[in-house]
């Protein structure tokens, strides 16, 4: 049986392939980025000397992860930072709600994480009574609008002006305008005053330095360093895999994270930070929480062979290359990381049996492999993903008509006598079906035409010319 | 907790006992300096210079190359009254004080602390650096460079005063820069600000001023 995820991905991709409007939206948000992220990879003095350099570092990271993350969480607590380690997504909210309880908050302001949407922190703050603001613009967006991100970087990207605007009007009650910069300002100032009055902030992270003790954010707007300034808590919450080796190692991931990602040469702010206010300091939160997830990525972990699924530095680039995703758009997976990045590593981290159709749902084109500033090798997970998902579980149709076709192929005189058969049954039997419900063949006639088998067969065409040009006597000399 | 971290480090130990191999097929990137990766930036101020003000150009940051301290101070009072600054906020060093007590405006130091709503009142937010970087025409600043972590992002106009010898090539000059600075104590905040603040979240149309500021301007002499 396919599984609800399955069959919700399938009906809702089919939906979103045939909405041209998204399709336009998407053709050209994309093309821009395209545009510029080749204009700064060719400024590179050698982009594949740089994802190799990359990738080495990042291996070298997660294969000693163990070492790196102590390494990190002591830097941390050294200079006052209390370090919080969660095996689960319920763990996690659970210290959260346990500092702001201890705290007494009222509001909190949050910056990007899509670690917090892994574990669904906003449901679960809304829940307990906080009120949560997200503060990067795109990610407001789809929170007034009940609906998670539509891609990892471009949280908004299916959404036209003429929604946002409709949107701000029925939400804030704002006056309607076409112009992204009014939109803009528009959210700023709202945003403005809940920064002012929060008294919890929440970021995510890009990268944790194990080195120097830091956790580094990287974005374009502001909002991060806004969260890390003002309230008088700070919360960080990162999964075990951003950790990289050295602070220098930045100069190297900052901007190729930008180039992949946006298609910038360095993102507009890059901040590091070690630790709560220290003494000497002007401002800066009292105090400051870093927690660890691991939900699920031990056992990413255990799978040497896609290990390296942890190298990634949640760019995006893969997305935005993938034919699949921009055909069936962000929403359809169902996931929190879409994409091909999303198919390779939700099955590790929710389930291979409930998760594997994302594994097919791909060409195997290799473009995300190609575009992945960290080289993992995303194209063969998805293969040892269905490898994987049918040694497990086998498919009784599926290997039952491999057999058959096995059996056929390797017998050509019954090949040849049903050809025959096939040409007489598509043209007399098949229209009564074709495309609808009984259809053997629906998947393909839905929405394609079948072209008719061919009138006469390769076989005969090569017995018809070996007795008209004695091809056969040439080739047995 | 104490225990969650264990069971944590336990799964990875045990994870990591089956050996990954290593990645690409081509093993040319793991001795070269990583400046060696990254785009190329020539020698000499004067070319670094120039990079920089190039970037500040496609970043829609204004960067000023000026004689002298002298020059600078002009420069930061012409802005203000170009701009109709009613108060700025600023920190306090030699420079600053010197500079920002010239234009005669209501200021709000920060040096002792501050109080938030008054800070996003002020027009301007103005502050020292660590360094200018010439390859990605970023602004290097630390929470003790430059008067701690909002002064430079909540005003909506951020001007940064730096000296030609804190022009650094590319970013492994940089971050080798905050390495013989700082590697004893490092600030709690660091920030390579690179542009004023943008987005492009609606339809991919940059905005400047998304959250922090609009504009930022760089006197450097």
């Amino acid at each position: 049986m396919a599984s609800i995820f399955s069959k919700q991905f399938k009906s809702d991709s089919k939906r979103v392939a045939a909405d041209l409007g998204h399709r336009s939206l998407i053709r050209n948000a994309l093309t821009k980025y395209e545009t510029s992220r080749d204009l700064h990879k060719a400024a590179f003095q050698d982009w594949q000397g740089a994802r190799q350099a990359a990738a080495e570092r990042k291996w070298e990271a997660i294969n000693h992860l163990d070492k790196y993350l102590e390494e990190f969480a002591s830097k941390l607590e050294a200079r006052g930072t209390k370090v919080h380690w969660a095996s689960t997504a319920a763990q996690a909210r659970q210290i959260f709600l346990d500092i702001l309880k201890e705290k007494g908050a009222h509001s909190i302001i949050k910056s990007k994480a899509m670690t917090a949407e892994e574990i669904h922190l906003n449901d679960a703050l809304e829940k307990a009574g906080y009120s949560v603001v997200e503060s990067d613009l795109g990610e407001y967006i789809v929170q007034l609008r009940n609906e998670p991100p539509y891609h990892i970087v471009f949280p908004a990207m299916h959404l036209t002006r003429g929604q946002i605007s409709t949107l701000f009007t029925e939400k804030l009650g704002a006056a309607p305008t076409d112009n992204p910069e009014d939109l803009t300002m528009i959210a700023r100032k709202v945003l403005r005053d809940k920064y002012i009055t929060a008294d919890v902030g929440i970021t995510g992270a890009n990268f944790a330095v194990a080195e120097t003790g830091m956790v580094s954010i990287t974005e374009n707007e502001g909002n991060a360093r806004l969260t890390a300034a003002l309230p008088r808590t700070l919360i960080t919450l990162l999964g075990i895999e951003k950790i990289v080796p050295n602070l220098s190692d930045l100069a190297l991931f900052l901007p190729m994270l930008a180039t992949a990602g946006a298609g910038q040469a360095i993102t507009g702010y890059n901040s590091m930070y070690g630790g709560p206010r220290q003494p000497g300091e002007t401002d800066g939160p009292e105090e400051y929480h870093v927690v660890l997830i691991d939900n699920g990525r031990t056992t990413l972990l255990a799978d040497p062979e896609q290990r390296d699924a942890l190298h990634c530095i949640r760019c995006g680039a893969c997305l935005n290359v993938c034919p699949i995703y921009r055909n069936v758009g962000g929403h359809s997976y169902g996931t929190t990381y879409s994409g091909p990045i999303g198919s390779v590593i939700t099955p590790h981290l929710r389930g291979l049996q409930d998760w594997k159709h994302l594994s097919q749902a791909s060409s195997l084109c290799g473009a995300c492999s190609e575009a992945c500033p960290v080289k993992i090798d995303l194209h063969h997970h998805l293969l040892q993903n269905r490898r994987n998902a049918m040694a497990l579980k086998p498919v009784w149709w599926e290997k039952l008509a491999f057999r058959a076709f096995g059996f056929l192929a390797t017998s050509p005189a019954l090949l040849n006598a049903l050809i025959p058969l096939g040409r007489f049954a598509q043209k007399w039997f098949h229209w009564i079906v074709l495309g609808g419900p009984l259809d053997p063949a629906r998947v393909w006639t839905e929405t394609r035409d079948l072209p008719p088998i061919a009138p006469r067969t390769f076989n005969d065409i090569w017995r018809e010319k070996s007795r008209t040009c004695g091809i056969q006597k040439h080739n047995a000399q | 907790m104490t225990s969650e971290k264990q069971n944590i480090l336990r799964r990875i130990r045990e994870a990591l006992t089956l050996p990954a191999s290593a990645p690409g097929h081509n093993h040319h990137g793991s001795n070269e300096p990583i400046a060696h990766w990254l785009p190329q930036v020539g020698p000499g101020f004067e070319v670094q210079a120039d990079l920089f003000a190039h970037n500040s150009v496609q970043l829609k940051s204004t960067f000023h190359l000026l004689e002298d301290e002298a020059a600078a101070a002009a420069k930061l009072a012409e802005i203000a009254r170009a701009n109709a600054w009613q108060r700025v906020a600023s920190h306090g060093t030699p420079s600053t004080r010197a500079m920002v007590s010239a234009l005669n405006l209501p200021t709000l130091w920060t040096d002792t602390g501050y109080d938030v709503r008054e800070m996003e009142q002020c027009d301007a937010g103005i502050t020292e650096c660590d360094a200018l970087v010439a390859q990605t025409g970023s602004v290097l600043v630390t929470g003790r460079s430059a008067g701690g972590r909002a002064l430079s992002v909540l005003p909506p106009h951020h001007v940064v005063l730096a000296r030609r010898d804190q022009l650094v090539a590319d970013l492994p000059a940089a971050f080798g820069l905050l390495q013989r600075t700082y590697a004893e104590k490092y600030p709690s905040f660091i920030s390579f600000i690179t542009g004023p603040s943008r987005t492009g979240d609606i339809e991919r149309i940059l905005v400047l001023g998304a959250h922090g500021p609009k504009a930022l301007t760089i006197l450097c002499w």
